[in-house]
């Protein structure tokens, strides 16, 4: 094994660690919001360090692994964060409503959007 | 679609045209002649055809003083990556699971939809910050420790260091 196998190896690993997380916060999380929150983070640094590590790990026999890795990587970190913000804009306007647990005001400062929106839509 | 004039328009398609071109070098990696001047070709072509959609950015962007604040950037927000991937496996590992979730609004001071849209990807890879909509300059994130609900406190909280950056790129 070369000294770019094993490094490769190790980004993989630590990889594979993010993701596992990524899949038990999806688990562990109460509610969809939360359940994004630990599923975009993970899965980006995951899938970036995993894919990476593949580039690295194939550049002791072809260099230019490193390079269609690097985009691929870049890709990811571009359009992860997207599809999340998609995903979590189409639950509140299905009115599922985040949970709160602090009795604090204004913990939801998105809902009134949503009020105008609907007296807007009957009006 | 902008209504530009041609010299912005010209100066946006050249920056498409550089960004295209870059990015066949990377796919095909290699330098020979015959390569490159495909990759010239095609690029140019695409470029003409999407300029009106993709109008990110003018030439600007390519001056030595952005490509540095642009290389700040890339450093900043792997290490906030990589914290905020270290506070997710700390509150999924804790057994009590401690989050005190809401939403919070704040304004931005950018200007451009590109550089929101950048800053929107940042806090949602940022430690505890997942960005829901945008309406005109205000953004609605959701907080997963929520310490304030103030605009101006969460603006410094959240936004601040990346717009600092973004601020001086575009």
């Amino acid at each position: 094994m070369s000294l770019l196998e094993i490094i490769g190896g190790i980004f993989i690993l630590v990889g594979s660690v993010f993701l596992f997380l990524g899949g038990l916060g999806i688990f562990r999380m109460p509610d969809v919001y939360n359940r994004l929150q630990a599923g975009t983070k993970a899965t980006t640094l995951g899938a970036m360090s995993v894919i990476l590590g593949v580039g690295i790990s194939q550049a002791a026999t072809d260099w230019t692994w490193i390079l269609k890795t690097l985009v691929i990587v870049i890709f990811i970190a571009y359009s992860n964060p997207i599809s999340s913000h998609a995903l979590a804009r189409a639950m509140y306007k299905r009115k599922k409503f985040p949970l709160v647990k602090s009795k604090a005001e204004n913990m939801d400062a998105y809902r009134e959007i949503i009020e105008t929106e609907k007296e807007e839509v009957k009006s | 679609m902008e209504n530009l004039s041609f010299s912005s328009k010209m100066s946006r398609f050249l920056v498409l045209w550089f960004f295209l071109m870059v990015l066949w070098v990377l796919f095909t990696a290699s330098f020979a002649a015959q390569e490159l001047l495909a990759g010239l070709g095609v690029s140019a072509l695409i470029a003409v055809l999407s300029v009106n959609v993709f109008t990110c950015c003018s030439l600007k962007i390519l001056y030595p003083k952005s490509l540095f604040y642009i290389f700040v950037f890339i450093i900043v927000f792997t290490i906030e990556l990589v914290k905020s991937n270290l506070d997710v496996a700390r509150r999924v590992l804790t057994p009590s699971l401690p989050i005190n979730p809401g939403i919070v609004k704040f304004k931005t001071k950018l200007k451009s939809n590109f550089s929101r849209m950048v800053l929107a990807n940042a806090i949602t890879l940022t430690p505890g910050t997942l960005s829901i909509d945008l309406i005109d300059d205000t953004f609605y994130v959701h907080w997963i420790d929520v310490q304030t609900t103030d605009p101006e406190q969460v603006h410094k909280e959240i936004a601040e260091k990346f717009e600092k950056i973004l601020l001086k790129i575009f």
